[in-house]
């Protein structure tokens, strides 16, 4: 008895949870579905939604006209390099903070965190002002460096959050074996902590890809990266959803599935470890 | 044991993240600071010297005082900017906290496909700004052909121009779609941490569901909210793309963010913006303060 009330309920919460689940998808599903339709039948009224002649011209005419894959590669490079280098900067940092502490460890944790609250618009000017006189606006290796910096300090706290979690009794073993302070970080420590790095690569990489306030102010032309490629479509001309479509489709499928992969360190990431 | 040399091997390391943002935070924010006391119009000709003159303060451009100050908070945009600002802050926090507990609470029943589903409400957060933006401006919010007035005219209703006519409840309705599944995400973490014989004791005592939310599942949750409402208040004073796209500070939504922005490089009055940026600084410090309060407390735990 007890038993089948609880089937029931679970059937009723499962109802309602994929009905709220679909309706939230709901604009990522149809963006997906009208990348696949004629331009016609994208505006169509009502609404068409499964029953159209399913094409990948789209998909096609963005790549051709607009040379969809230069701002995917600059988003690649973008995203890509600025975490990386975050990643050899702070690995570093995260792992004395959480093996050798000192007196201020903790403020600077704090202070890195607080970096990170700096209003963007505030620092606009300056920022464009030197980079026109260092030569890298519109440049990869200037978001690059953007990049890095905006993330560093996430990237220090997900690594040093992850490295504390790393029992110091092995590392005190390899010590005792004789181990250098190279040897220690390579072959202990490093293959203990991949998974945590992993993670961070990945969420701090997400995070790159979709920032769009120094994306769009400090690009044109040569680095302009996927935010700004899309925002370029913000105003239409002529039938468009469907190449809307497919643009933001490619734009956001790499990260959607990638994301997939990482929500569970999102939590952890982006609270700096308040919640876990 | 930490030796002298880990020791000093160990500052020696951190040198490099430490270094980097001490510049990172520094020498924008004195630049900033500087161009707030001063007139700065480069389109009217005011330039600074080449090479590294910020060393001394730009020596060619006249200091104004506080007059960027006066000027910015006096102007017929500010006080506007600052209700946006705080209707779309706001607007936003309720929404995403109010049905972030719900979906928490129902994500954490048992259910079949839970995984999937969590897919599912997770995603708009993983999408760019500037693409959910163009998706929900051309194809839900607009007048002729967006999925709204389709449903609009199914009721017979006839389907305004949402992003002109309703600009702020359109833009928080996107933000909110943005944001909504980090809230869900954080306070389901929270809620999967409540001790479950708690819940059922009080179940087995009769008290009803909503005793039991006001009572054990709220008061346990306070923190994760707290965490939420800081977070996303961060992110949410330093929203950009969403307006840039959609509205361009049209219609009543223009945020203090937008403001500045388009003081210093829309009508490059880089003093006056300078001012405004300063301002903002303080308003998200303000806010970082009770967050560091929360993370650092954690830190000694």
């Amino acid at each position: 008895m007890a038993r089948s009330v609880t089937t029931q309920r679970k059937a009723i919460n499962t109802a309602i949870a994929w009905a709220i689940g679909l309706l939230i998808f709901f604009p990522i599903l149809w963006t997906i579905l009208t990348s696949f339709k004629t331009e016609g039948q994208a505006i169509a009224s009502p609404p068409i939604f499964l029953n159209f002649d399913w094409t990948l011209e789209n998909y096609a005419i963005v790549q051709e006209r607009s040379n969809y894959m230069r701002f995917l590669w600059n988003s690649v490079i973008i995203a890509g390099g600025s975490t990386l280098l975050g990643i050899v900067i702070a690995v570093p940092a995260a792992w004395s903070m959480a093996f050798v502490p000192g007196k201020w460890t903790k403020d600077i944790l704090l202070w890195m965190l607080s970096t990170k609250m700096l209003p963007a618009v505030g620092v606009l000017y300056p920022i464009y002002l030197l980079f026109v006189r260092m030569g890298i606006l519109d440049s990869r290796v200037g978001l690059v460096i953007i990049m890095m910096l905006i993330n560093l300090p996430i990237i220090v706290w997900m690594l040093y959050t992850y490295f504390k979690e790393i029992p110091s009794e092995i590392l005190e073993a390899a010590r005792m074996d004789g181990a250098t302070l190279k040897d220690e970080i390579i072959h202990v420590l490093t293959p203990m902590a991949i998974p945590g790095i992993a993670s961070t690569v990945l969420l701090n990489f997400i995070l790159a890809w979709n920032e769009a306030f120094w994306t769009l102010n400090l690009t044109s032309v040569n680095a302009a990266p996927l935010t700004a490629f899309i925002a370029s479509y913000s105003s239409p001309e002529g039938l468009f959803y469907a190449k809307l479509s497919a643009a933001s489709t490619m734009a956001i499928a790499p990260i959607l599935i990638l994301g997939w992969f990482s929500q569970k360190q999102l939590v952890s990431g982006l609270t700096f470890g308040a919640v876990k | 044991m930490a030796t002298q040399h880990s020791r000093s091997a160990a500052r020696l390391m951190m040198a490099p993240a430490v270094f980097l943002l001490l510049v990172w935070m520094l020498v924008p924010l004195s630049l900033t600071l500087i161009f707030s006391f001063k007139k700065f119009l480069p389109l009217r000709g005011d330039q600074i010297e080449s090479g590294w003159d910020w060393v001394t303060f730009f020596p060619s451009l006249d200091w104004v005082g506080f007059a960027n100050y006066g000027r910015f908070v006096s102007s017929s945009a500010f006080w506007p900017a600052v209700s946006t600002t705080l209707i779309l802050v706001g607007g936003v926090l309720i929404v995403t906290v109010v049905f972030g507990i719900l979906l928490a609470i129902l994500l954490n029943q048992p259910m079949w496909g839970q995984g999937f589903v969590r897919i599912l409400v997770i995603a708009p957060f993983f999408v760019m700004p500037t693409v959910s933006a163009l998706v929900w401006k051309n194809m839900f919010m607009d007048p002729n052909n967006g999925l709204f007035s389709h449903l609009w005219r199914f009721f017979g209703a006839e389907p305004i121009s949402f992003l002109s006519e309703a600009a702020m409840p359109s833009i928080i309705l996107i933000v909110s779609w943005q944001w909504l599944p980090f809230a869900t995400l954080i306070l389901l973490t929270a809620i999967q941490s409540l001790d479950g014989e708690q819940l059922e004791a009080a179940e087995m005592d009769g008290a009803p569901v909503l005793k039991r939310f006001w009572y054990i599942i709220l008061p346990h949750l306070g923190r994760a909210i707290t965490i939420v409402i800081l977070i996303q208040t961060i992110f949410l004073l330093a929203i950009f793309a969403e307006i840039f796209v959609t509205t361009g500070g049209a219609f009543g939504t223009r945020t203090l963010s937008y403001l500045i922005f388009q003081r210093v490089l829309e009508s490059q009055n880089v003093g006056l913006g300078s001012a405004g940026g300063v301002y903002a600084i303080i308003l998200a410090n303000i806010v970082a303060i009770f967050l560091m309060r929360i993370v650092g407390k954690n830190l000694d735990a």
